[in-house]
């Protein structure tokens, strides 16, 4: 798909998130939500288009997309795989888990695989603490994780291409 | 108001209720520290430097938030305060840079000054560091946001003083940066909407932001602050040069009267051209085509043999005079004299014939006065708020956010223009009328409002004449007929006329785009017509408001540097006043014959008119068709340029005078809303310039008219005995603050808006006025239509701004707006060079393609010198005012190459 037929599809699907909601401030973040939702990252054009519809500043846009760690600016993965490092999790040795993945994925916390199929992110709380480790791939929550499973998890997903 | 009295460190205090505890320990002379505190922005409470004790609070409360309540008892002293502001700046130092030895802001630095007074030294937490880049790819404004401490005060200037939105906080806790959106840079302004006018950086507290030109030029305390007020628009905003060793080395804020600490950055950035090499430091003659160094006294005595002989042999009125709405009152005072009471002459004008010429001749006759009626102080008082045919935000810049402001704040603005302004984004409707269509949408508006029975009869029964005339001419312009004139609907124009005829005050505004059309007088007619119908007029927020172009066009004309007038637009032709002015001024008898006007003295050139004298004026570059204009330059025998560069006018002159610019003599500026302020003195004259008023009185005194004055305070004292709107002006009360005229006595508090009750005229006089096109309109030959205007970078004929080190390198070029549709049509794209052409000249200019003009409509500045874009301009003038139709010419054009 060339890129300006892609742009045209992103400010089309954004036409409709914003059609969802009146055309108040207040439910700015419910339609960032929306388009992350959708695309897994927050496109430059959706900002701006939302900007105009809203009359909330890019600034102000740029600065609450930047502010919420479920909201991206940058395009993801297929899979977004977010680890949690809150403090049952911590204590319970997640960053173990991140590391192992980042061995497995060749990848640092906050990056995504070159053939674009996963994201690893941190997070500081799924709520989960019960199942820690916990880490939660897409929307499948993961509990008492071990470094050994997460290669099995990943295989769910199709695995990892290249190693 | 109720009152309230709380004790802090045991001093009892009295404050207003709703006071927070910081200003009633301000008001009780208690120090308090504050950083993200702003009195004039809101108060997020964030920083918490500002902490003190209050017993039976839960814990220690940020006084810049908590409210003084009755009986109150607060610490601002104990040691648990001292204990939390030792921490607060023990973390805030833990990732601040120290390197104070090289830091731009060391002696002017809250962390700095607190971390003296509190003895805070380093080193208490070590952590992580910042490492940003110093953002310094613009010629303004420097960012280090390794020094930033988060206090949000730049955020908040941007958001609710310049209206902008540039920056604001992105990212968490630790990575927490103030940036625009993407986290680009300022410069990058398709993104930031950055303009640059520097409000970030007079309220930064650290040296996160600093003005670049003044980096490495000299420690906050070595410097001399001369408060004066701004050479550029007519807005008058006032600011501290910044003075070490006799050298301007920048401009601060300071508390303005009209602006407060805003200013624009030609205000803030364009003080360069002071000390640019091209000042002219000495006078020249031209001998063989050639201008040689000369003496003030050869020069002198040249001018004196020359303009003695040609008023020997033809008269004085061979002789004309341009004087400058750049210069003080003062001096256009003393230029007036110099041409009626030393010459003999009332060929005496000035470039507001080429703005606001309309303005003056259509609003005295109307309401007898031709000044703004109203203040920038009450704009945000006005509900409704029509701007027509101005593009503020880059022509008055801080006028344009007041009026931003009052649009966010919730009034209607509605803004006319052929163009997309910024403005005309923010407002609720914008009437993009074809041009030079005022006339036909403001009769309609009027019809409207006396067909649905809103007009004001009250007030049309009281206070104005000539109503039915008025009536009957509008009652054609029925909406569905003005669509077919302006392209505006009828049911918009509808809505816009109610809207104008119910709010509780309505304001317009206006400039060239009024103005400078074959008829600008009877557009400013029709809305002065629109305000007496509504009765939007005599009270506070309501009224007409012509936004005058230069820092002193409004004093220039009040000084009578005019044809027909002397101060204060006292009549030559009225017996009396020739007789008060030739008793005070110490001759027989004073000129009867109306003076020529600007344009009409360049067209006599060469032919009644021998011989110039033209202070602070480019009509080579600021005049239509300037082909013709340096073609009759050169028929003058004898032509005196006094400026401060040597402009493409003074090419043509014989000899040449440097004149001092406004940092290097004292004065007044009359700004756009009649506020007479004072011009400080902050250097000495460069080289061997002299200011304008010391120079036009060695050239009188040579001439055999003793003049001479101790100070510009004495040349004031001597206008306000003669100027009955100036008689309570003098330079001892300006010191205490500015004053509005009409001021007339040493008692008067000087007048906030006009025609209050009673209009200066007496009744407010209804014109009836017809539409009628522009003088040249596309054909087949020559298809667009070009208009012409300014950008917020330059200004004037840019003869100070191409020369500021800073303005210029930000806007180097010129370009002409060009629809997108036309520029399919015409093959070109962004950057492409094209040669623009009417019936008198062509330019060759490069294309921006923008949705600022509709299809059919292309316009560009007259401030580069390299895009003489006067020389396709169409003189053909109102017959009133004179104004040439500036805003309305056939062109055709051609891709280059």
């Amino acid at each position: 798909m060339t890129v300006e037929k892609n742009s045209q599809r992103i400010l089309s699907y954004t036409r409709d998130v914003m059609a969802g909601y009146p055309r108040e401030q207040r439910f700015t973040l419910a339609m960032l939500q929306d388009i992350q939702k959708k695309y897994k990252y927050i496109p430059r054009e959706s900002l701006e288009q939302l900007s105009d519809h809203l009359g909330v500043p890019l600034s102000k846009l740029y600065s609450i997309a930047t502010f919420y760690k479920a909201l991206s600016l940058q395009p993801k993965g297929d899979h977004v795989i977010r680890v949690c490092d809150g403090t049952a999790c911590h204590i319970r040795s997640s960053m173990v888990i991140v590391d192992e993945l980042a061995k497995i994925l060749m990848i640092k916390p906050g990056e995504t695989t070159s053939d674009g199929k996963f994201s690893l992110e941190t997070v500081n709380c799924l709520g989960s603490c019960a199942m820690a480790p916990a880490m939660v791939i897409d929307e499948t929550y993961y509990g008492k994780v071990t470094p050994s499973r997460t290669r099995e998890i990943l295989n769910e997903y199709g695995g990892v291409d290249c190693e | 108001m109720s009152k309230v009295t709380l004790t802090i460190d045991g001093i009892q205090i009295t404050v207003p209720k709703g006071a927070t505890v910081l200003e009633a320990a301000e008001q009780a002379g208690i120090f308090i520290p504050t950083f993200c505190h702003d009195p004039q922005l809101s108060k997020p409470g964030a920083c918490r430097i500002c902490v003190v004790e209050i017993p039976g609070a839960r814990n220690l409360p940020a006084s810049c938030v908590t409210e003084a309540t009755e009986g109150m008892v607060v610490n601002t002293a104990s040691p648990a305060v001292i204990e939390a502001r030792k921490t607060n700046l023990e973390l805030l130092l833990a990732n601040h840079p120290t390197d104070c030895l090289t830091c731009e802001k060391s002696g002017d630095c809250r962390l700095q000054e607190y971390a003296y007074f509190y003895g805070v030294k380093q080193g208490a937490f070590k952590g992580e560091k910042h490492n940003y880049p110093i953002e310094d790819d613009n010629p303004f404004i420097v960012r280090d946001m390794n020094k930033c401490i988060l206090c949000g005060k730049c955020i908040r200037m941007c958001e609710e003083v310049q209206g902008n939105d540039v920056i604001n906080f992105a990212y968490r806790g630790f990575n927490s940066i103030v940036t625009p959106a993407m986290g680009a840079h300022y410069a990058d302004t398709e993104i930031s909407n950055c303009v640059f006018c520097g409000g970030c950086v007079s309220v930064c507290p650290v040296g996160a932001l600093s003005e670049k030109g003044m980096i490495g030029k000299g420690r906050r305390w070595e410097v001399k602050k001369v408060t004066t007020t701004c050479p550029y628009c007519g807005v008058g905003c006032q600011f501290d040069l910044n003075v070490k060793n006799g050298k301007v080395i920048g401009v601060t804020s300071t508390d303005g009267e009209v602006n407060g600490r805003a200013l624009c950055v030609k205000g803030r950035f364009g003080y360069g051209f002071i000390h640019h090499p091209d000042r002219l430091t000495t006078p020249l003659i031209k001998k063989d085509g050639k201008f040689v160094e000369a003496t003030w006294d050869e020069a002198v005595d040249l001018i004196v043999k020359k303009i003695g002989s040609i008023k020997e042999k033809c008269g004085p009125d061979a002789l004309g005079l341009l004087s400058s709405a750049r210069v003080t009152n003062e001096e256009n005072y003393l230029m007036n004299k110099l041409a009626r009471a030393v010459i003999g002459t009332n060929n005496i004008d000035h470039c507001a014939r080429l703005c606001h010429a309309p303005t003056v001749a259509g609003m005295a006759t109307a309401y007898g006065s031709g000044a703004m009626t109203n203040s920038f102080a009450e704009i945000p008082g006005a509900d409704f708020i029509l701007i027509s045919g101005t593009n503020t935000t880059d022509t008055h810049p801080v006028a344009g956010a007041m009026i931003k402001q009052a649009a966010r704040n919730g009034s209607t603005l509605v803004v006319v223009d052929p163009r997309k302004t910024e403005l005309a984004k923010l407002a609720k409707y914008h009437l993009q009328i074809k041009s030079g269509t005022d006339i036909a949408l403001f009769n309609g508006l009027a019809n409207v409002i006396i067909a649905e029975g809103l007009c004001d009869k009250e007030f049309v029964n009281n206070r104005t004449e000539d109503f039915e005339a008025f009536k009957a001419t509008v009652a054609k312009y029925t909406p569905e007929y003005v669509e077919g004139i302006t392209g505006i609907r009828a049911e918009t124009i509808r809505e816009v006329a109610l809207g104008y005829a119910k709010a509780k005050n309505a304001s317009i505004f206006f400039t060239m785009g009024i103005t400078q059309h074959i008829c600008g007088t009877h557009n400013v007619f029709s809305i002065a017509n629109l305000c007496m119908l509504c009765g939007q007029i005599g009270k506070e927020s309501s009224g007409v408001n012509p936004l005058r172009g230069q820092n002193n066009v409004q004093g220039s004309c009040d000084m009578g540097a005019l044809p027909v007038v002397y101060t204060g637009y006292q009549s030559i032709t009225v017996e009396e006043n020739r007789k008060k002015f030739a008793a005070a001024w110490n001759v027989q008898e004073l000129p009867a014959k109306i003076g020529l006007t600007v344009g009409e003295l360049l067209g006599e050139c060469g032919k009644s008119i021998k011989g110039m004298y033209i202070m602070g004026e480019n009509p080579v570059i600021s005049d239509p068709d300037a082909n013709q204009v340096m073609h009759e330059l050169k028929k003058l025998d004898f032509l005196v340029v006094q400026d401060i560069f040597l402009t493409e006018t003074a090419q043509f002159a014989d000899v040449v005078l440097p004149g001092a610019s406004f940092a290097e003599k004292d004065g007044t500026f009359t700004n756009t809303e009649r506020h007479v302020q004072l011009v400080r003195k902050a250097i000495e004259p460069i080289g061997n310039s002299k200011p304008d008023w010391e120079i036009i009185c060695m050239v009188a005194t040579a001439m055999g008219y003793p003049m001479s004055y101790g100070s510009a305070a004495e040349i004031m004292d001597e206008v306000a005995s003669l100027t009955p709107s100036y008689a309570g002006i003098s330079f001892a009360r300006l010191e205490k603050g500015s004053l509005q005229w009409p001021c007339l006595s040493a008692d008067h508090p000087g007048t906030k808006f006009l025609h209050s009750g009673k209009f200066a005229r007496g009744l407010g006089k209804f014109h009836a006025v017809e539409h009628i096109p522009p003088d040249e309109l596309p054909d087949n030959e020559y298809p667009f239509i070009l208009s012409t205007g300014r950008r917020r970078y330059h200004y004037h004929t840019g003869t100070m701004t191409q020369r500021t080190g800073a303005l210029e390198v930000f806007y180097p070029t010129e370009y002409l707006e060009v629809s997108c549709p036309d520029a399919e049509k015409l093959g070109v794209c962004d950057g492409d060079r094209v040669r623009v052409a009417s019936r008198r000249g062509q330019v060759e200019v490069a294309v921006k393609i923008t949705d600022t003009v509709v299809p059919g409509l292309v316009f560009t500045s007259f401030q580069y010198p390299d895009v003489p874009i006067n020389r396709l301009t169409n003189p053909a003038r109102d017959p009133i005012s004179k104004i040439p139709d500036l805003k309305v010419c056939a062109v055709k054009i051609d891709k280059v190459g």
